[in-house]
């Protein structure tokens, strides 16, 4: 008898069958990696079992008792918990608020907030979040931070099932260490865990058993073991570990761009790898701080954020792509139409947009990997001499990440000088010339990408070889 | 998964435009078959005549809306353009003293958007604390009705070209040129995008204060032209006159299926929010329903409308 078990699941939207007949079972103290690109159905896998969809045939089974979710309430009194990969916070309310929402101690009627506040700390400490203050507003924190009280709140009460869907996609370093005791610990206190993950490397380290879905369909059930990321790779994708990143060697050309602190040659990709708090994203922020400036000097700048910061999400593709270039490209106060479409269709051609015919579209409809290349278009429109790529694959798919390494290789072999800020050790170093290393705020280390290795990158971030 | 995209093409959602045609097309054939003074002449002219001030700040206040803003201060502003222009009159040719009326709107516009896009203040905030500074420097200009002896100062108001007043061929005129401006000019495309994500658009270098101020001043523009075509209408400027006229302006972009967040609406959408707003209080006056009961019908029959809005569109139509 398992603590959970799919049966037969089909999914379809709209006559459309997106799962085709999924079974799956875990049983406590059980972690499940579940590994597939995106468009794979891991979503609406995810979905499923948090309530959020129906299942359109099938059945679920819980502890031996056929269980029919109809919401997402529902599955929370099951005792199924999802933390997804958006963040669902209320910004402008505080930790204790979001972590007790509804279920507040109260005295004499009103709120208890030291209570309350004891109760959230309790509960940071517990899984190992315990630097978090409960009383500092949830969206002043880092997005790290909002993700492990994310994953807190999902604690409140004790799950039965804890769905984690690419919870480490924004942490770092001893973040990522704290997760990965935290699973470990609910996983020995009888939880069913089912981590979600992009990062082969922590499904490998974490789970107990892998399951890799493809097409609306478990291709294959492993245990890590007997498998290893290289397989796993070309079970989702198709494709080798050494296919991803198109092999780089370059001659550097004349410095394009000087400053704060660093140096950006034609031709060259260079990495920028930090911890969480290191200052990252900041230093880019700061190279194009008078935007009108930096891009009139050839910058170009593909936020980490891309619905904050990257698109304008109700808009059409069509206005997304051309963004910066209403101004250039005007006739008279108008903007140019022809223009506009031509560049578009151009793009989309050959950045593989898809759908092929989603100029009119919101690029709200579109998936991740393929708003991430709108925004690429964006600013590949501009001939750019300088682009800054800020965590560029972060919710992307296997075969869209290729795509933009490839990419990206290209730009650089026409002469553009590309900062590739991640946050991910291995395209860090893979998808690159050389390493800059941030700790504190600082570039604390250089490297060499092709005589590197993720220990000796680490090491810098972590302030240890200073 | 991704979301299933709802049938939308060449941006605009088809359900809500046949939607909201069928919907004006059914208020005019209630209209024209239950009352027989619904397609008089008078009727009709009166009709043009009453779109013209409610579509003006309408188009005015979409903008506003659209950068994801709000503009309490046009009921005000009407006031204030239509009592200047009717007081300067005495003492200088007509032109100039309406040129001075819509001047003092697009001033007004210019001081709101600056406050708000200068020093971050919020919209309602700011345009609230005007809305009573403007209607009280209206007062403060004449505490009684100004009737100009000058009959031109009627011109403007009862003109007509052929049979439809030209203050009306002037409000569809702004919506005309308003519409190409929102859908086909850089400045027009930006302040949409600013209400949808201003920091997408800060960061590709377009200017984001800049056109908030625009946005402002081109709704503050819309009122003082409101206001002296109201007053040129009448025959006479009343310091009092406007009181809430900015609910009539905001009823209409959200009946033409603007969203108050920002970054979706539409000047031909909105054109169709005043013509059902001005169809809904004509069809009320000719069955002669008691005005307080006017008011509460109306208010029912704009949340109506909202909600069948609500239920039939897609997220994030633009246009």
């Amino acid at each position: 008898m398992s603590r959970l078990e799919l049966r037969g699941v089909h999914k379809d939207f709209s006559g459309v069958e997106v799962l085709h007949g999924v079974d799956l079972s875990g049983d406590t103290g059980e972690v499940i990696g579940v590994v597939g690109a995106n468009g794979a159905g891991k979503s609406t896998l995810i979905k499923i079992l948090s309530g959020a969809l129906p299942m359109s045939q099938g059945e679920m089974w819980m502890d031996g008792e056929r269980v029919d979710l109809r919401s997402p309430h529902d599955a929370h009194d099951r005792g199924i918990r999802t933390v997804y990969q958006e963040l669902s916070l209320v910004p402008e309310l505080s930790v204790t608020e979001n972590l007790l929402m509804g279920s507040f101690p109260r005295r004499f009627g009103l709120i208890d907030w030291t209570a309350a506040h004891s109760r959230a700390q309790q509960l940071l400490d517990r899984v190992g979040f315990g630097a978090i203050n409960p009383k500092s507003k949830a969206g002043q924190l880092s997005v790290a931070r909002q993700q492990m009280v994310e994953i807190a709140k999902a604690l409140v009460s004790e799950p039965r099932v804890l769905v984690l869907d690419e919870p480490s996609a924004v942490l770092a370093g001893s973040d990522l260490a704290a997760l990965f005791a935290l699973v470990r610990q609910l996983r020995d206190s009888g939880v069913l865990v089912i981590y979600v993950s992009h990062r082969l490397v922590e499904v490998l380290e974490l789970a107990s058993s892998i399951v890799v879905i493809k097409d609306g369909r478990i291709i294959e059930t492993t245990v890590p073991q007997q498998t290893n990321e290289d397989e796993l790779i070309r079970l989702m994708a198709g494709r080798r570990l050494e296919q991803i990143y198109p092999p780089r060697r370059h001659a550097p050309g004349q410095v394009l761009l000087d400053a704060e602190g660093l140096q950006l040659r034609a031709g060259e990709i260079v990495g920028l790898f930090g911890l969480v708090g290191s200052g990252r994203s900041e230093l880019a922020h700061r190279i194009f701080r008078h935007p009108a400036k930096a891009i009139k000097d050839g910058l170009a700048f593909v936020t980490e954020d891309r619905a904050r910061s990257g698109l304008v999400l109700g808009m059409p593709v069509r206005d997304n792509i051309s963004l910066t270039t209403w101004r250039s490209n005007a006739k008279g106060p108008f903007i140019d139409a022809s223009a506009q479409r031509r560049d578009v269709a151009r793009m989309v051609e050959q950045l593989g947009i898809r759908p092929a015919n989603c100029a009119a579209m919101p690029a709200v409809h579109l998936s991740g990997g393929n708003q991430q290349k709108v925004v690429l278009a964006k600013w590949l429109l501009r001939n750019p001499r300088v682009l800054l790529l800020d965590e560029p694959t972060r919710g992307v798919d296997m075969a869209t990440r290729v795509d933009i390494y490839r990419m990206v290789d290209q730009l650089a072999r026409q002469g553009l000088a590309v900062l590739l800020i991640s946050s991910e050790l291995t395209e860090v170093i893979g998808a690159t010339d050389r390493v800059l290393v941030m700790h504190q705020g600082r570039i604390t280390g250089e490297l060499n990408s092709a005589d590197t290795g993720e220990d000796e990158v680490l090491a810098y971030a972590m302030g240890r070889n200073v | 998964m991704t979301t299933i995209p709802r049938p939308v093409i060449g941006g605009r959602d088809v359900t809500v435009e046949v939607g909201f045609t069928l919907l004006i097309g059914l208020l005019v054939v209630v209209a024209a078959s239950t009352s027989d003074s619904f397609l008089s002449q008078t009727n009709i002219t009166n009709l043009l005549k009453q779109m013209v001030t409610v579509g003006l700040l309408a188009f005015g206040m979409l903008v506003v809306i659209l950068t994801g803003g709000i503009d309490l201060s046009v009921g005000s502003i009407v006031a204030f353009a239509g009592i200047v222009t009717a007081g300067l009159v005495a003492n200088i040719p007509l032109p100039l003293a309406m040129a001075i009326g819509i001047a003092s709107g697009i001033a007004f516009g210019l001081v709101n958007g600056t406050l708000i896009a200068r020093f971050a203040l919020a919209p309602f905030v700011v345009t609230l604390a005007s809305l009573t500074t403007i209607r009280g420097l209206a007062f403060v200009y004449s505490e009684v009705p100004i009737a100009p002896a000058d009959p031109a100062f009627l011109t403007l108001g009862t003109t007509m070209v052929g049979p439809i007043p030209l203050t009306t061929v002037i409000m569809v005129a702004v919506f005309l040129v308003g519409g190409v401006f929102l859908a086909r000019t850089p400045p027009g495309r930006s302040i949409i995008a600013i209400g949808g994500n201003a920091e997408t658009v800060r960061l590709a270098g377009i200017n984001v204060r800049r056109h908030v101020i625009a946005a402002y001043t081109i709704s503050g523009a819309c009122a003082g032209l409101a206001g002296v075509i109201l007053a040129s209408r009448v025959g006479i400027a009343q310091p009092s006159v406007g009181v809430a006229f900015e609910l009539d302006a905001i009823a209409a972009c959200v009946i033409g299926g603007a969203s108050l967040s920002g970054g979706r609406g539409s000047a031909k959408a909105t054109f169709g929010g005043v013509l059902v707003l001005v169809l809904i209080n004509n069809l009320l006056n000719l069955y002669s329903v008691q005005s307080y009961w006017q008011q509460v019908l109306k208010g029912l029959i704009i949340i109506a409308v909202i909600l069948v809005q609500r239920t039939n569109r897609s997220l994030g139509v633009t246009r």
